[in-house]
């Protein structure tokens, strides 16, 4: 035995870093935001917001009915000619003392969304919430610049947008809904997600602090009805939603022949393809982050690998590699990567998607990783031998589980990738320029990140195509939807 | 390459260059922005508590203690070896470093100062820190360092050969160099600050290790930029790829600009996440420094007294 294997493996052991709860003071109980004031729900309804890594309830929240989202949009048209009047400067001065006051009370928000979400706290510290503070800062810069977004045009705000927000990034789904209308000129009801209600209502209180006009942003939490009564509801100009396909499918029926403009924001498959020549190191590191980044619960996930064949096992075995290191557990720990799966039902779904794979004959790899006992938890997953009939290669997971499938050519690569009902990003991994832009001009997805994944921008106009949905958020694209366009 | 029949071990280190391609080894292509990424991640993970009393330990068994100026004199050595053996007088459950790290003209003070105390004795050489000296005078000084006591020869890879393209100038020097080290260990220094990016940074490592470095080195600590965390992410993903391609295991020694206890476990973090448990250890790992050392015991002493000592109570060597 040489002196190096008798003193091998030194266990340098990562101490627990959780970051305290005491920053965030919980009330019991909370209201709806209606015409800038805290009210009880007239559907006299509250439902228990969970922390889904110990499944303890950490407060109550309304679940408000039809007739609590009339009261939101009756506050809202009657603030809305006075906030549409307003110079754009002036609309400005409240959208950047939103970004400033959320980013003062950052931390505040970083641990109640890790707590309401299960999503670790590297993530919402470092990404949801600055992110969400860039979108009010970029938007508040287009405020008083309306007049020169669009050539020959004067963009004329809509109304009231009802707005209706998922569960995987709450705070900055909430951000991007509100910044680009509010700098329009609309004024909003926003619908927080049934299970992670909680940052929409600290924003709230941050709006109120902001001084925002009574009834520029109502925020009505509830459950699938509450959403299904702010799509309905008649005097609703615009209905901006995140969410799955499957809804935003019901929501284009409810909403047709209205006039009621809309932008949906659906599910995903992504393609995240590996060429021979890419930086594999690297290329596993962006394939890591696009499939485990929020446990999977991300809309433009890069859930199918595609790898040229030549380096299929070598990719295999650095991903495993690097699979290993990935710490799953107590998302308020600074150390973990992988925090907890949002809600029992989404575990659910993950787990079925998951034993459909093995029964169809993929091969599942998972790290060995011991997972809390209480909470919703699911290792990370990859799964090989997958076929594009496969389910779990057609079908959105929204959680931690990748297929891995092969190709030869890059038109074989292409046409696996847009082999999809969905479209909504793929990532290509290569060092050759010029195949970054052939492949780059032949996926059909609103986003093709080059030798990176998962980057996202205030700047960027993002969105998909086909069953991933319409409309673009961020970037100049990103106030269109919010606005019409006159002749000037 | 040869192979031991019973155990299948790699023994030897002759490893021809550029014929290793045919042999499977890969060299490949290296993504700034996603090894910049992954570096920075490592900053992130928790090293407090007990994990702090084994990070600071271990950094001190990996410090190569170093001094490499005109100025030096036996005095010095010794007074710097002493330290090594014993970096903290006051603690003597305190390890001491791998090694000294000096001139050669040093080597024999420093060979005499260590001796019999498990601390080694490395030497640079090689017309150390650029290089530029004709091969035989560079081969003759790591052979006199040698001879004189050094354990371990801190050569620089002929960066004027690697980036005119003629690597296998680069290569053969290596391999000379290694011949002339006999049974010391052969660390090589890429210089990376030199090299102009991580594409060439991973070439050079490859370089290195196949032409039979015992280990690689990031920096001569004579340039900055010195090591760097992605820099040294580079040549950790070489060195791992490196043992799947032949089964030689290699060491990575880091370098320069190293001053904080804090960095220093930063570097153990991502040893431990790219090479595995097996790299942390000193024969293995180094981290070449001489104020950081300092920093290492006043962190383990707060640890263990609950306070800060004063600086002036450590030596300055």
């Amino acid at each position: 035995m040489t002196e190096i294997e008798k003193r091998s493996g030194f266990g340098l052991e990562y101490a627990a870093a959780p970051e305290s709860t005491a920053i965030v003071a919980l009330a019991d109980r909370y209201g709806l935001f209606i015409g800038g004031e805290w009210v009880e729900p007239r559907s006299g309804l509250y439902m228990p917001s969970i922390n889904p890594a110990t499944e303890a309830v950490l407060t109550e929240v309304a679940n408000g009915g039809p007739g609590d989202v009339d009261a939101a949009v009756r506050a809202a048209r009657e603030a809305w000619p006075k906030w549409a009047g307003l110079p754009g400067k002036e609309r400005a001065k409240y959208i950047y003392r939103i970004a400033r006051l959320l980013l003062e009370r950052a931390r505040e928000f970083a641990v109640l969304e890790t707590l309401d979400g299960g999503k670790p706290i590297k993530e919402s510290r470092d990404v949801d919430v600055p992110l969400a503070a860039a979108h009010f800062f970029y938007y508040a810069g287009w405020a008083d610049k309306l007049a020169y977004a669009v050539p020959g045009a004067k963009p004329v705000p809509l109304g009231v947008a009802g707005q209706i927000i998922p569960w995987n990034f709450p705070l900055l789904m909430a951000a991007w809904k509100l910044a680009p209308a509010l700098a329009t000129g609309n004024v909003c009801v926003l619908k927080p997600a049934e299970t992670t209600p909680l940052t929409a209502l600290l924003l709230a209180e941050v709006i109120d602090e902001a001084g925002l006009p009574p009834g520029v942003v109502n925020i009505v939490t509830g459950g699938r009805e509450t959403g299904a009564a702010v799509v309905e509801h008649p005097d609703i100009d615009k209905i901006a939603f995140t969410g799955s396909t499957a809804v935003g499918k019901a929501i284009q029926k409810a909403i047709a022949g209205t006039g009621k403009k809309a932008t949906l924001e659906l599910g995903g498959k992504a393609a995240n393809v590996i060429f021979e020549d890419a930086a594999l190191d690297q290329a596993v590191e962006g394939v890591v982050n696009g499939i485990f980044f929020n446990q999977g619960h991300v809309c433009c996930a890069g859930s199918r690998l595609l790898v040229q064949e030549p380096v299929f096992e070598l990719v295999m075995e650095k991903l495993k590699a690097r699979l290993a290191t990935l710490r799953v557990g107590d998302p308020l720990d600074k150390n973990t990567d992988l925090g907890a799966i949002n809600s029992a039902e989404q575990l659910e779904r993950i787990t079925a998607l998951y034993e459909a794979g093995v029964g169809e004959g993929a091969e599942p790899f998972q790290p060995e990783c011991a997972l809390p006992d209480k909470g919703y938890w699911f290792r990370p997953t990859v799964f090989t031998n997958v076929s594009q009939s496969h389910r779990i290669a057609r079908e959105e997971i929204f959680g931690p589980i990748l297929s891995v499938l092969t190709f030869r050519t890059p038109e074989e690569a292409v046409t696996k990738a847009n082999n999809t009902p969905y479209g909504l990003s793929a990532g290509v991994w290569t060092e050759k320029g010029s195949k970054i832009l052939w492949m780059a001009d032949r996926l059909r997805a609103g986003v093709v990140w080059a030798n990176t994944f998962n980057r996202f921008d205030p700047t960027s106009p993002f969105g998909g195509f086909q069953e991933s949905g319409f409309g673009r958020e961020g970037g100049l694209a990103g106030l269109l939807p919010y606005v019409h366009l006159e002749r000037t | 390459m040869t192979i031991t029949p019973a155990t299948g071990e790699v023994v030897s280190t002759a490893r021809p260059w550029p014929a290793f391609a045919a042999k499977g080894i890969t060299v490949s292509p290296v993504d700034a922005v996603m090894l910049e990424a992954r570096a920075a991640s490592f900053a992130s993970r928790s090293i407090k508590n007990a994990s702090k009393v084994a990070a600071l330990e271990l950094a001190i068994r990996c410090v190569d203690l170093t001094t490499l100026e005109g100025a030096d004199t036996p005095g010095k050595v010794r007074a710097l070896s002493a330290k090594a053996i014993r970096p903290d007088p006051l603690d003597p459950t305190t390890p001491s470093v791998a090694a000294v790290c000096v001139y050669p003209l040093m080597v024999p003070y420093a060979a005499e100062a260590v001796a019999g105390t498990g601390v080694k004795v490395a030497s640079v050489a090689g017309a150390f820190p650029s290089g530029q000296s004709p091969l035989e005078l560079r081969l003759r000084e790591i052979e006199w360092a040698v001879a004189h006591g050094a354990d371990e020869i801190d050569i620089v890879l002929n960066r004027g050969a690697f980036l005119s393209g003629n690597y296998q100038e680069c290569f053969d020097d290596v391999v000379a160099s290694k011949q002339a080290c006999g049974k010391a260990k052969l660390k090589t220094i890429l210089e990376t600050g030199e090299l102009g990016s991580y594409d060439q940074i991973r070439r050079a490592s490859v370089l290195a290790m196949a032409a039979g470095s015992d280990t690689i080195k990031t920096s001569t600590g004579k340039i900055t930029p010195a090591s760097t965390l992605p820099t040294a992410l580079c040549m950790a993903e070489a060195i791992r790829d490196f043992r799947r391609d032949t089964g030689v295991v290699v060491g990575l020694k880091v370098a320069g600009g190293i001053r904080t206890a804090k960095e220093a476990w930063q570097y153990l973090v991502m040893v431990l996440e790219t090479l595995g448990s097996e790299w942390l250890d000193p024969n293995m790992f180094r981290i070449g420094a001489s104020t950081l050392l300092n920093d290492l015991l006043l962190q383990r002493a707060k640890l263990r007294t609950g306070r800060y000592e004063k600086p002036s109570r450590l030596t300055l060597d």
